[in-house]
């Protein structure tokens, strides 16, 4: 059975885990697929490094947390350095190039691209660099497609964001292919 | 009509549950990691009429329950670890005076403030022992988000049949993580409602066993006056000492549950009909044994699982009957041996059961369990 394991890290705050339970969502409720997420909780969610961790698969999913991590997304240094240890070979990993200034080696590939200053600059609030990074996920995974991943974003943002979200997912998606390319 | 779904938390999941088996009453004391049951239900207990009250102590909110439950209300209180331990002296209330309510414990390290962030499942005999002397326990523990929605209406069915506390205890990873839940529709699943007194408020006695094992509960307010005691107590409430009519009724509360294990007992069984190495494990370890289960037939190693849902009453009639079977039975656990120990004592010796424990935070992986599949072989 397909099982695909993601993990969103970054420092606490910057929304990581709220871009893990709109990858989940947008898999379970709108790909209908099944998903599980969970995440880093107590003293370490709050400051330093912080994970979500998200699982997908066509059928029940039994174990909740990951296993080998297909896909990584590190938005600091030390979320880098503390998480991927156990990314699978033949993974992806996407990291914010202007703070992973080493990036971890291994036999997977590498995506970067300047996640917060898109954010601040391209989209025009730091605040939904979480938005840019899921829409990066969704393009560098194809676990969900681009239609459901925006629903689940549209739907789990404040009414009074809806555009800026949509543009921060788009450039996001956009960004990563070009990234990949 | 599209069944409404949503991608929620566990505990929100009780607590959504809860208010479809129509509880109308919570009192709590907040306490990680089972806060978010209290933060739903005071957000929905208002919309449908119900009261929230944020007690002064986990006693009090304990106390608070069997007050509005003997008032008529179905009442909840949600807690965790070091509050389970300050609601034992009312838990034992509530078992004697026959009062139903139910308890979300969602299990943290411990003992004492342990470690209030990480998963545990070291609760599961202060479920049964907690509070002292001969008394009913029932213990639901769902592994996932659908199922602790789904167990927790049961749990108000449970309480409010057999007239007796029940606790619905997640470990913090299956209360914390999200999950797509499908509500049922009003009526899709059964809910019980205790059985009002058929007799004029003149003729009503608390504790009337001409009735059966499970008396008639008035509500107080309704015309029906009766006397509530945590001591012994004759059938119309008033405290006794008589030998006889203390052993009868000590009997009789522990046989409610005991009498209708069968009704209350759920357990799942995977691969077990041909297993040579069978897993028990509740909760999330369950879904690590699953994976671990899944893993090892790969390999060619006949495992199975049994999975309790039900942890209080034990389904030891039927894990005797599998043992019989069974060369070896392993307890992954997030604690040191409660599990372990509840099955060595109802398979009488016919297997090994060896253990795999962690209380370090930390759940039991699908390898742990692989690995020692391998060593016990």
């Amino acid at each position: 059975m397909s099982r695909y394991e993601l993990r969103f890290s970054g420092a606490g705050g910057q929304g990581l885990i709220t871009a893990g339970i709109i990858m989940a969502k947008a898999a379970s409720i709108y790909e209908g697929k099944q998903a599980v997420q969970s995440q880093s909780y107590g003293p370490e969610a709050r400051g330093g490094a912080s994970k979500s961790e998200v699982i997908i698969s066509d059928g029940p999913i039994d174990y909740p947390k990951v296993t080998k991590c297909d896909a990584l997304l590190a938005m600091t240094q030390e979320a880098a350095d503390k998480y991927s240890s156990d990314l699978k070979e033949g993974g992806v990993l996407l990291t914010d190039s202007e703070f992973v200034l080493r990036p971890p080696k291994g036999n997977f590939k590498h995506v970067a691209f300047p996640i917060m200053t898109t954010a601040k600059e391209e989209v025009g609030r730091e605040i939904v660099a979480n938005i840019v990074a899921f829409g990066a996920m969704v393009a560098l995974t194809g676990q969900v497609s681009r239609e459901n991943a925006e629903k689940a974003v549209l739907s789990s943002v404040p009414e009074a964001f809806l555009e800026l979200n949509k543009k921060a997912f788009t450039l996001g998606y956009e960004k990563a292919l070009a990234a990949s390319a | 009509m599209a069944k409404k779904v949503a991608f929620i938390q566990g505990n929100e999941a009780a607590a959504h549950g809860a208010i479809y088996a129509g509880c109308n009453f919570f009192a709590g004391y907040p306490i990680t990691p089972s806060t978010e049951v209290a933060e739903v239900m005071s957000l929905e207990l208002p919309k449908t009429g119900g009261k929230f009250i944020q007690m002064e102590d986990e006693i009090g909110a304990m106390a608070a329950l069997i007050g509005a439950s003997l008032g008529g209300a179905k009442v909840l209180t949600s807690t965790s670890g070091p509050g389970l331990s300050l609601k034992q002296e009312n838990i034992g209330y509530a078992c004697i005076a026959e009062v139903p309510c139910v308890i979300v414990n969602v299990m943290r390290g411990g003992p004492s403030t342990g470690m209030p962030t990480g998963p545990s499942q070291s609760d599961i005999m202060c479920a049964k022992w907690g509070t002292h002397g001969d008394h009913p326990a029932i213990c639901l523990v769902p592994a996932s988000v659908q199922e602790l929605f789904e167990e927790t209406v049961r749990a108000f069915s449970l309480a409010e049949k057999y007239r007796t506390p029940v606790m619905i205890m997640p470990d913090e990873i299956v209360a914390h993580m999200r999950e797509r839940v499908v509500f049922p529709e009003p009526g899709e699943i059964e809910v019980i409602n205790r059985t009002a007194p058929s007799v004029p408020p003149e003729q009503y006695k608390p504790y009337d066993t001409s009735f059966g094992d499970v008396p008639p509960l008035a509500a107080f307010g309704s015309g029906y006056k009766f006397h509530v005691t945590g001591l012994n107590k004759m059938q119309d409430g008033f405290p006794t000492t008589k030998a006889a009519i203390v052993q009868a009724e000590e009997e009789r509360q522990v046989r409610k549950v005991e009498a209708n294990k069968a009704d209350i007992m759920k357990w799942e069984e995977y691969l077990i009909d041909d297993a040579e190495i069978v897993i028990v494990a509740y909760g999330s370890t369950s879904r690590s044994a699953r994976y671990a289960v899944n893993a090892a037939r790969e390999q060619g190693i006949k495992a199975g699982l049994f999975r309790p849902i039900t942890f209080w009453p034990f389904p030891e009639e039927r894990l005797l009957e599998i043992s019989r079977k069974t060369k070896a039975f392993i307890t992954p656990e997030m604690s040191l041996g409660q599990c372990n120990g509840v099955v060595k004592g109802c398979i009488e010796g016919n297997a090994p059961v060896y253990g795999i424990y962690h209380v370090d935070g930390e759940p039991v992986s699908p390898d742990e369990i692989l690995n020692k599949m391998k060593e016990v072989k």
